[in-house]
């Protein structure tokens, strides 16, 4: 089972404080490989906030066919985090060349586009980059994205931090998601590691979700470009969750309802029951089987935590005004927050979604059973 | 037979014979049920002479002959008078001493039984037993991350949906706008297909009715019936049960004119408008409802003639084009009831399915489309028909699933299955199957016989005379001698029964999938098959 750890806190913190929380954690994953996913960014970030990052892991030739194609596409570099690593490898962890994490100015064409089309500009560079690099396997590409950076790599979740120095002072962060396991459900492959990235919106995953090929199938014919990948069943959850959201504008107390409707009998007693039986049928092909635990960012810097009708993951949601974390494990928790107010600990139920807002002053339980707030 | 007798080109012999019947003469009573029972006469009472020789046991008397009458069962061998192997014999003897047996080798009958020139009729399946479905295996089972979920105590939400489902950002735009979302039920995944009343016995229809209301109010199940091209009893169509209904139309529109006249004093909507335009036993053939069926009853819900036989035109009649007619016909039907109930057509598993279905994609009213297999029975056919032609339905269930994905309107347009699911007795094995080759649903109209109503056709060719009457179970005949046979309220019994040990299964299979929040349709990474070419085929794993 995975074990998640994300954060959420007024003042940057250092993402070595999530990956020793997931550490914390160990008994029970197999400590195969870590993701990160980091948001509202501090240090030297914090004074770009539009400025798109990219992140990923390149070799030499990688990197040079990366140059070219983004100053041939009129990106120039503003700042770059230079992650030198010893020669030799920790065991279990690939020799890399270049760990990228590097902002850019946008070209100036790009001016006359609006937000929403800058942002899917955004993605379909993105998407170009990770279909340069496939060939020859020398460019992967989490992230592209203003305000975000992702780090994914094999091996132990802190002997990899340490490796990659994440404790330096530039890599700081106000949202920041982990993970310790590498996708053991298909092949090992980093675009099958958790945390996954689109168009704004980040998922991480415990759980398997059996219903993956039918979503699969249905988010591939779409016609949208970010629904690819899919090197592992949790992918599902972002694309998902970009689709109601974007597509579809529902609030983010919708996407359970997606996900795991109320059984018909439950349904019928909501208050929205007209409007949630419409949903339910259209999107009946995007109902997950779990058991899953999905833990989510979005861009309104909100982090929220829903578990699915099963209910066989665990899950649980504490902290304190200004710094608020959930977590697969109490001890996780324990370890980054101890200063909190324990009774105040939520573990979600098969009902509930958890939302932690952009203000991070208290936890929102959205029961499922209860009016959506906004319906559109 | 007399040595000067004329043989003739359908003389024949017991051995030629299909079914030849074995009689016991030791345990005959002579009590003379099974010639009384008989549907076809197959056998009669035999006087027979018999010679005895007598052979003393002393050396005074010599030994003698004499000849002895007795008598018995004979077997008829007039093709016109074939056993047809139903054993209704066996099961009225009190002795157990007479039973059909099946001949050793091909039969010499099949080559005569088209006296007059007019080819073998009948009803049944196509005489294949086999069929790819009962190899398919369910593979992907739920360990370790994912655990099994418990069949028997977990909830499930074994439900589909019939009916057009809109793509979610047209469904969200139309709440907005208040512009029309076509009606879409929310049913069992298994239903009882097209049968009509006519085809079936009023005892068989009623039981048949009686079971899915007992389901739908009691249990709590929303299963669905189809009537076939037969119409609907008036009462039926003015009662609450209409609902669970779909009404069938077909190309000879029998039974429509009582229905039309209906429609205002109908106190609900009936679940759906399943348009025929083909069959899984008679592909691109009409249906047919022979002579003898049709009784005063018959003649009058359908508005025909007694004792004429009903052979419904291959095709709808149209002025222009087909493709218009078909749209035409779906959207009158969806004015008739004021665009509150869905209306599908259904066809027969063709390898031009895919074309149909394109053309329903670009049709915003179509609200599925039901592929009816080359295994599908029915009520009368020619045996031509029934033997060779159609198409399997894994494959064509497959190809249309894929057609959807490709489209992006996958479960958008349910696609509901039928044709031999459940042939060989494992119903839900093949039902899931099609599901997780990508039906939204299955029906079953033969298995229903055979499962609530003890029909004994096989694809052994055994009985299969549901087209003239005489259906010794009284399941697909309008003479009342026969047909009280059949007990109303045990069938309707023996349909929840069914359906209740249907779900059961269902849950045993959905469980180790992990799968229980809905119906996994298109989950084809559960399937596995140990046929490299099928599984190619079907686009499922080859497993050895």
């Amino acid at each position: 089972m995975c074990r998640l750890f994300a954060i959420t806190s007024e003042t940057p913190l250092s993402p070595i404080l999530a990956v020793e929380a997931l550490d914390v954690m160990k008994e029970g994953h197999d400590g195969s490989g870590v993701g990160l996913f980091l948001r509202d960014l501090g240090g030297p970030f914090d004074e770009m906030k539009e400025a798109p990052i990219l992140s990923g892991i390149f070799t030499e030739q990688g990197l040079r066919k990366l140059d070219q194609h983004m100053m041939d596409k009129g990106f120039m570099t503003k700042y770059k985090i230079s992650i030198k690593v010893p020669k030799t490898p920790p065991p279990g962890v690939p020799k890399r060349d270049i760990y990228l994490i590097r902002a850019y100015e946008l070209p100036e064409e790009w001016e006359q586009y609006t937000q929403d089309e800058i942002y899917e500009k955004l993605v379909e560079v993105r998407l170009e980059l990770r279909k340069m690099g496939e060939a020859q396997e020398d460019m992967i590409v989490f992230s592209f994205w203003p305000d975000v950076i992702m780090i994914k790599e094999i091996g132990d979740p802190l002997t990899v931090a340490r490796y990659l120095h994440l404790d330096r002072k530039e890599l700081k962060a106000r949202i920041i998601m982990a993970q310790g396991r590498q996708n053991t459900n298909y092949a090992i492959n980093l675009y099958a590691c958790h945390p996954f990235f689109l168009r704004g919106y980040s998922t991480m995953t415990n759980g398997e979700n059996t219903a993956f090929i039918p979503i699969q199938e249905y988010l591939s014919s779409r016609n949208y470009p970010g629904y690819i990948g899919y090197q592992s069943d949790s992918e599902v959850f972002t694309h998902i969750l970009h689709y109601a959201r974007e597509k579809l504008k529902l609030g983010i107390d919708c996407y359970k309802h997606i996900v795991t409707p109320l059984q018909d009998d439950n349904l019928d007693l909501h208050p929205d029951a007209d409007f949630l039986h419409h949903l339910k049928r259209t999107c009946r092909k995007l109902i997950i089987d779990g058991p899953n635990c999905v833990i989510g960012s979005l861009p309104d810097h909100s982090l929220f935590m829903v578990q699915d009708r099963k209910k066989l993951r665990p899950g649980v949601v504490g902290g304190k005004p200004g710094m608020y974390a959930v977590a697969s494990e109490i001890c996780g928790l324990d370890a980054i927050i101890p200063d909190r107010d324990k009774n105040k600990d939520f573990q979600p139920m098969h009902l509930d979604t958890v939302i932690i807002g952009p203000n991070r002053q208290e936890v929102q339980i959205c029961r499922q059973t209860q009016p959506l707030h906004h319906l559109h | 037979m007399p040595s000067n007798t004329t043989i003739t080109p359908s003389t024949l012999s017991v051995k030629d014979h299909l079914w030849q019947i074995f009689w016991n003469k030791n345990r005959c009573t002579l009590c003379g049920r099974c010639t009384a029972v008989c549907p076809v006469q197959a056998i009669e009472l035999g006087v027979f002479r018999k010679r005895v020789i007598e052979s003393p046991m002393n050396l005074t008397e010599t030994p003698s002959t004499s000849f002895k009458v007795y008598y018995g069962i004979r077997q008829r061998t007039d093709p016109a008078y074939a056993c047809i192997g139903c054993a209704m014999c066996n099961l009225v003897c009190p002795n157990d001493c007479i039973a059909p047996m099946r001949t050793d080798e091909a039969d010499k009958l099949k080559f005569h039984i088209n006296r007059g020139g007019t080819p073998r009729r009948r009803g049944g399946r196509r005489n294949d037993p086999g069929g790819i479905l009962d190899q398919i295996k369910f593979i992907r089972i739920s360990m370790l991350t994912d655990p099994a979920l418990d069949a028997g105590r977990h909830e499930f939400e074994l439900r589909t949906l019939l009916g057009r489902v809109l793509p979610p950002e047209e469904e969200m735009n139309a709440l907005k706008t208040g512009d029309w979302i076509p009606p879409v039920r929310e049913i069992y995944p298994l239903i009882i297909g097209a049968m009509s009343f006519g085809a079936l016995s009023p005892t068989m229809w009623e039981g048949l009715q009686l079971g899915v209301t007992y389901l739908n109010e009691e249990l709590k199940m929303p299963v669905r019936i189809c009537t076939g091209e037969g119409g609907c009893p008036p009462r039926l169509l003015r009662s609450r049960f209409l609902k669970y209904v779909i009404l069938q139309v077909a190309s000879g529109y029998f039974g429509w004119d009582e229905i039309i006249h209906a429609i205002p004093d109908m106190k609900v909507d009936p679940c759906a408008v399943e348009i025929k335009y083909g069959q899984g036993a008679k592909p691109g053939d009409g249906g047919l409802l022979m002579w003898y069926k049709v009784n005063k009853l018959i003649a009058a819900i359908r508005g025909v003639p007694e004792g004429v036989s009903l052979p419904s035109p291959p095709t709808h009649q149209t002025l222009y084009s087909i493709e218009e007619s078909v749209a035409k016909m779906i959207q009158s039907m969806y004015m008739a009831w004021g665009f509150r109930v869905p209306v599908y057509p259904k066809i027969s598993g063709t390898s031009t399915a895919m074309a149909v279905l394109n053309n329903l994609t670009r049709n915003p009213y179509a609200a599925g489309l039901a592929i009816d297999g080359e295994d599908g029975g029915t009520g009368a056919a020619y045996n031509v028909s029934m033997n060779h032609m159609g198409h399997p339905i894994a494959s064509n269930i497959r190809d249309a699933y894929q057609v959807l994905v490709k489209v992006g309107k996958q479960n958008e347009i349910p696609l509901f299955a039928g044709g031999g699911v459940g042939k060989n007795g494992n119903l839900a094995a093949n039902a899931a199957a099609l599901i997780m080759l990508g039906a939204s649903g299955i029906q079953i109209g033969k298995y229903i016989m055979q499962a609530a109503a003890g029909c004994l056709g096989s694809e052994g060719d055994r009985c299969n005379i549901c087209n003239i009457g005489l259906c010794p179970k009284g399941i697909t005949s309008q003479d009342p001698r026969l047909y009280r046979r059949l007990d109303v309220d045990k069938v309707a019994e023996r349909v929840v029964d069914v359906f209740l040990s249907f779900d059961s299964e269902l849950k045993k299979i959905l469980a180790p999938l992990g799968r229980s929040t809905s119906l996994p349709i298109g989950m084809s990474d559960a399937l596995g098959i140990a046929d490299a070419d099928a599984a190619a085929r079907l686009t499922i794993k080859y497993v050895v």
